[in-house]
């Protein structure tokens, strides 16, 4: 009945031993690299025995803290990841002028830039941020996880899922070649045919899946699970920044869910939402993916605010100034994000009162932005400002961030916007803002936040070496590409003809370079503090002299966080509680309910990908089995009553004996 | 210094934004022999403006950015833990004065920016026709603007000179001081037309018209480009565009009609199809109406023109009857349907080796045929 190509058409869909890129030496390369480096990993959890604890410890955990930094870890690996596309990218632009071809055709060019925008953004800056909150979040409000543990656990998982199917397009078929937001109707069934832009398409699905219940979950613990005392106006700036952006990823990210189920429909099955075809509309795939586009970046800046607000207030040793105006300026800029959309795409024929009505609308978003730049200098004016390797990053993110912020309110002008648009200029912009906000922030919120998920700090001379590579060859890296965007060179060109511009691009390729060994000194910093850990090692849990919660409990802190429930008085609670002498209760504890472990979100992560990739190949028996499989499992964990636990009194009174001894040890109380 | 900064006239304050763009651009200039900053010293006069606009939108904003960054590192400096005699006021977290100012400051030079962005936008907006063609010198009144047709297409420039008669393919040219019309569409994926010496970038869309009104005041050959990914072969979209005085121009029309071709409905059909790196190629005739039906998606015989489509639709849809018209609405697929490569193609789909750009040995992954070799879903190719 079949012929055998029928069967292999049942079976494995579109995919072939064609697919798979095994005579690519670049592919060979990364492959070979991923492979041995991938088998060390494998072979050193062997050797360590770390199997039984990676699994029953961390990929099962529910504990915020674990989940956060997995989080974070996902971002450090997905950053080697995308930057390596940015090196390719660079090394060809540097060389690929006149009749040099350089050593990317345009077929792999093309998807470079795609994985690197997307992975930057979606499993760097995203993972990174949410890593961060999650971490954090719950120690600085005095609770003792989030609100449901369990999702979000399952929020790391998809986001996890998402991550793999993308990375799977590097050696099984391709990734997509319609740039980072797959604009139609280029992205569409008949223009880009082929798995890349539905490798696209399901990664992202299924990561948003996860950011958005993260989103939710992450409001519901601010909103319902501060600890007595802590009115909206006493929490701390991060997590006013934090419950900022949580809104803006519940607001934003259905849309995107929604745009894509249209391409996705588009795609698979024969709708014209945004083709050119039986009236079908790619204008409107603009402004959907740009109404979730614009708050998307306020997603990733507000979190790095939430961070550098801490760092400057904790070194400078002084109260967070304005804190009030603070807190208004990051409400203003959440509502504000929702009306600056067109902004990225004002050179699409909008009449002049569209285009200035949103041009004027970014333009009034610098004004609570340049209040905050006002609120940290003023914080560290009096102060006594210690020069930690957070407080460098503070500092660069200040001078970096407000070049960027200039720049863009540049963009932001419609009629300069036409000469700039889709320039180096452009990409200057935003890399600007990206790298030294977002990244810097998460940088500056590693090192600090640091001794308090290990209980040792990070090493100091590493720490600066690396501070100082990403900062100069940042500049180093993107100030020429400001230039080349007043020259009119424009984005994603794999060729140039004009070769007076390669100067320019040589020294862009030093400056990515130089970032090159900030990374590598990033992680000799972790290496060189992960030895030296003894040295480093911090008993009191507040290295810093920190002012807020998660300051206040041991480092690393007890699955429990807190053993008593704090009470807030004042704003900067723990900088009063110290004030006031503040005497750590050493008995009377009782037994603590806890959220068990669960292996739900690891099976439907692994399930998720196995759906998308079947999605992606046009394996209809695996998508419908994976697909029942995922609704099969979601429900029988409904009927898992084993989800919680007591830890015992003698268990925290053990553990709270150990931290009196220590901190006695140490000389605090 | 800058030769031709007095062009902004129309605009308030000029003088100062002057002394800022002098002090602006200062510290550029010495990188400024060894390349060109297009963008900066444009030879349109719309250009020119959005080059001023660009200038003094920064120079305002250094009024601010400049003493914000220069007290980052003062304040840094000053309060270092090191430096005990400075003083220390740790509780010290509120003053109403300063917040005002705080507040005030930025709002300020938002304003002066907004209203600024209001005029430029409304002065500028690449729909409204010219009103001067350099500064203090309108627009003749009993003048006609040299109106371009545009079509991206994949992946070359055609432009039509409708007064004339021609087409050529990569090639463009105008007299200079005479307002230009563009009128711009594309074939099949977003382009962005973009000529940075004469006037900024507008979108080309397929089915849909932008436009484009600018003028060339100096003579010259200058870099044209598509400033919108394509696909592949985006990167080698570009052509030049010639300024020329009258009778150059009428020489460039002779020229283009004396050794053009005609460009029949199936020679653009032809053209049409995807190819990179194509010569400039001059038409001395074309099709009556092309430029119409490509704006309408319609070139193709039998396609149905969106002006058709939407009359229909204006009475409220044509019933049971438009089960005919499917087939008739369908543009995409013609990559497809004529064997060519799509402009995002990939594995498997591409026939390419995965991400190389050899094709792959194994042509026949589809054994059926027509539609059989796309990816996608059968029902988009029947």
């Amino acid at each position: 009945m079949f012929s055998d190509t029928d069967l292999q058409k049942l079976l494995f869909g579109r995919l072939t031993l064609a697919d798979i890129p095994y005579h690519e030496p670049i592919l060979q390369v990364t492959f070979a690299g991923v492979a041995v480096g991938g088998l060390a990993v494998l072979a050193a959890i062997t050797y360590f025995r770390f199997w039984g604890p990676l699994w029953r410890d961390w990929l099962t955990s529910v504990d915020h803290k674990k989940i956060g930094i997995m989080y974070v870890v996902l971002a450090l690996v997905m950053l080697l990841r995308g930057f390596a596309d940015a090196m390719l990218m660079r090394a060809q632009q540097s060389v690929a002028f006149g009749a040099n071809e350089g050593f990317l055709p345009p077929h792999h060019y093309d998807q470079i830039f795609t994985a690197h925008g997307v992975i930057m953004i979606f499993f760097v800056a995203m993972p990174f941020v949410t890593g961060l909150m999650n971490y954090v979040v719950p120690l600085q409000i005095g609770a003792r996880d989030v609100a449901f543990p369990f999702l979000n656990n399952f929020s790391f998982w998809m986001t996890v899922s998402g991550a793999v199917t993308i990375m799977i397009s590097l050696f099984v078929g391709e990734f997509s070649r319609a740039t980072w937001l797959g604009y139609p109707p280029l992205s569409g069934a008949d223009m880009s045919p082929g798995v890349g832009v539905d490798y696209w398409i399901w990664g992202l699905q299924i990561a948003g899946i996860g950011t958005t219940l993260s989103g939710i979950n992450l409001i519901a613990t601010i909103v319902k699970m501060r600890a007595p005392g802590m009115s909206m106006m006493k929490m701390p700036i991060f997590t006013w920044s934090s419950l900022c952006t949580n809104v803006l990823i519940v607001a934003a990210f259905p849309i995107l869910g929604a745009v894509l189920v249209l391409l996705t429909l588009d795609r698979y099955v024969g709708t014209h939402f945004f083709t050119n075809d039986l009236g079908g509309n790619p204008m409107m795939y603009f402004n959907l993916i740009w109404i979730w586009g614009h708050p998307e970046v306020y997603i990733l800046i507000l979190p790095a605010f939430g961070v550098f607000s801490e760092i400057i207030s904790t070194f400078s040793g002084k109260r967070l100034f304005g804190y009030t105006s603070m807190v208004y300026a990051l409400v203003v800029i959440t509502i504000l994000s929702y009306l600056v959309w067109l902004h990225h795409f004002f050179t699409m024929g909008s009449g002049a009162n569209v285009n200035s009505f949103f041009g004027i609308t970014t333009m009034i978003i610098s004004i609570p932005t340049g209040a905050k730049l006002f609120n940290w200098l003023f914080t560290m004016y009096r102060g006594r400002i210690r020069f930690e390797v957070p407080m460098l990053w503070a500092v660069s993110f200040m001078v970096t961030f407000t070049i960027g912020g200039m720049t863009g309110v540049l963009l932001a002008v419609p009629p300069a916007d036409f000469v700039l648009h889709n320039s180096l200029f452009l990409i200057a912009h935003f890399h600007n803002v990206i790298i030294g906000g977002v990244l810097f922030g998460m940088f500056a919120g590693v090192n600090y936040w640091w001794p308090k998920a290990f209980g040792f700090k990070l090493d100091q001379f590493w720490g600066k070496v690396s501070f100082w590579f990403w900062t100069i060859g940042f500049y180093v890296a993107f100030m020429p590409l400001y230039v080349l965007g007043l020259m009119g060179v424009t984005r994603r060109s794999q060729h140039f003809d004009d070769t007076s511009l390669q100067p320019w691009f040589l020294v862009a390729a030093l400056g990515v370079g130089l970032i090159a060994l900030g990374i590598g000194a990033m992680i000799v910093q972790f290496a060189v503090s992960i030895k030296n850990r003894e040295a480093l090692r911090d008993v009191t849990g507040d290295p810093w002299g920190g002012r807020t919660l998660e300051w206040s409990t041991s480092s690393p802190p007890p699955d429990y966080n807190f053993a008593y429930t704090p009470v807030v008085h004042q704003l900067d609670a723990w900088w009063q509680m110290k004030a006031r002498n503040f005497r750590r209760p050493v008995t009377g504890f009782q037994s603590i309910h806890m959220p068990k472990n669960t292996a739900t979100g690891v099976i439907l992560g692994v399930i998720s990908i196995a759906f998308s990739f079947a999605m992606i190949w046009y394996i209809w028996w695996l998508a419908a089995l994976t697909f029942a499989a995922t609704l099969v499992v979601s429900i029988a964990h409904t009927f898992n009553y084993n989800r919680d636990y007591y830890i015992p009194a003698e268990t925290v009174v053990r553990t709270e004996g150990q931290r009196t001894d220590a901190l006695a040890v140490a000389g605090r109380t | 210094m800058i030769p031709s900064a007095m062009q902004t006239s129309r605009l308030p304050g000029h003088g100062a934004r002057r002394l800022l763009r002098g002090l602006l651009l200062l510290p550029l200039l010495p990188l400024l022999a060894g390349c060109n900053l297009q963008v900066m010293f444009p030879s349109g006069d719309v250009a020119m403006q959005q080059r001023n606009l660009v200038v003094a939108s920064t120079g305002l904003m250094l009024l601010i950015i400049l003493p914000v960054i220069a007290l980052t590192l003062l304040f840094a400096w000053r309060y270092r833990a090191s430096n005990t005699a400075a003083r220390h006021d740790p509780d010290w977290d509120h003053s109403t004065a300063l917040e005002v100012v705080i507040w005030t400051a930025p709002l300020m030079i938002i304003i002066a920016l907004g209203a600024l962005t209001w005029i430029s936008t409304h002065t500028l907006d690449p729909f409204r026709p010219l009103s001067r063609l350099e500064p203090g010198k309108p627009v003749p009144a009993e003048t006609k603007p040299l109106e371009v047709q545009v079509v991206a297409l994949d992946w070359k420039w055609l432009f039509f000179y409708p007064e004339y008669g021609v087409a050529v393919v990569n090639e463009a040219a105008a007299p200079v001081n005479r307002p230009i019309t563009f009128r711009i569409t594309a074939s099949s994926v977003m382009n962005a037309f973009y000529i940075p010496a004469l006037a900024g970038m507008i979108y080309a869309m397929p089915g849909m018209e932008t436009k484009l009104h600018s003028v060339i005041n100096k003579e010259g050959e200058y870099n044209g480009l598509s400033s919108h990914y394509s696909g592949t072969g985006f990167s080698r979209m570009t052509f030049k565009f010639h300024g020329l005085e009258n009778d150059g121009f009428d020489e460039w029309i002779a020229k283009v009609k004396s050794e053009g071709k005609d460009l029949s409905r199936d020679a653009y059909l032809e053209l049409e199809r995807p190819s990179e790196q194509v010569p400039v190629t001059y038409y001395s005739s074309v099709a009556d109406g092309l430029f119409g039906s490509i704006l309408g998606m319609c070139a193709i015989p039998g396609k149905m023109c969106m002006h058709e489509m939407m009359a229909i639709d204006a009475k409220g849809g044509a019933g049971k009857d438009s089960r005919e018209n499917v087939e008739r609405l369908q543009y995409d697929n013609r990559h497809a349907e004529r064997g060519d490569e799509a402009p995002g193609a990939n594995g498997p789909a591409s026939h390419h080796a995965p991400r190389s750009d050899k094709p792959s040995e194994s042509k026949d992954h589809g054994p059926h045929g027509k539609g059989e070799n796309s990816p996608a879903p059968n029902q988009l190719n029947n």
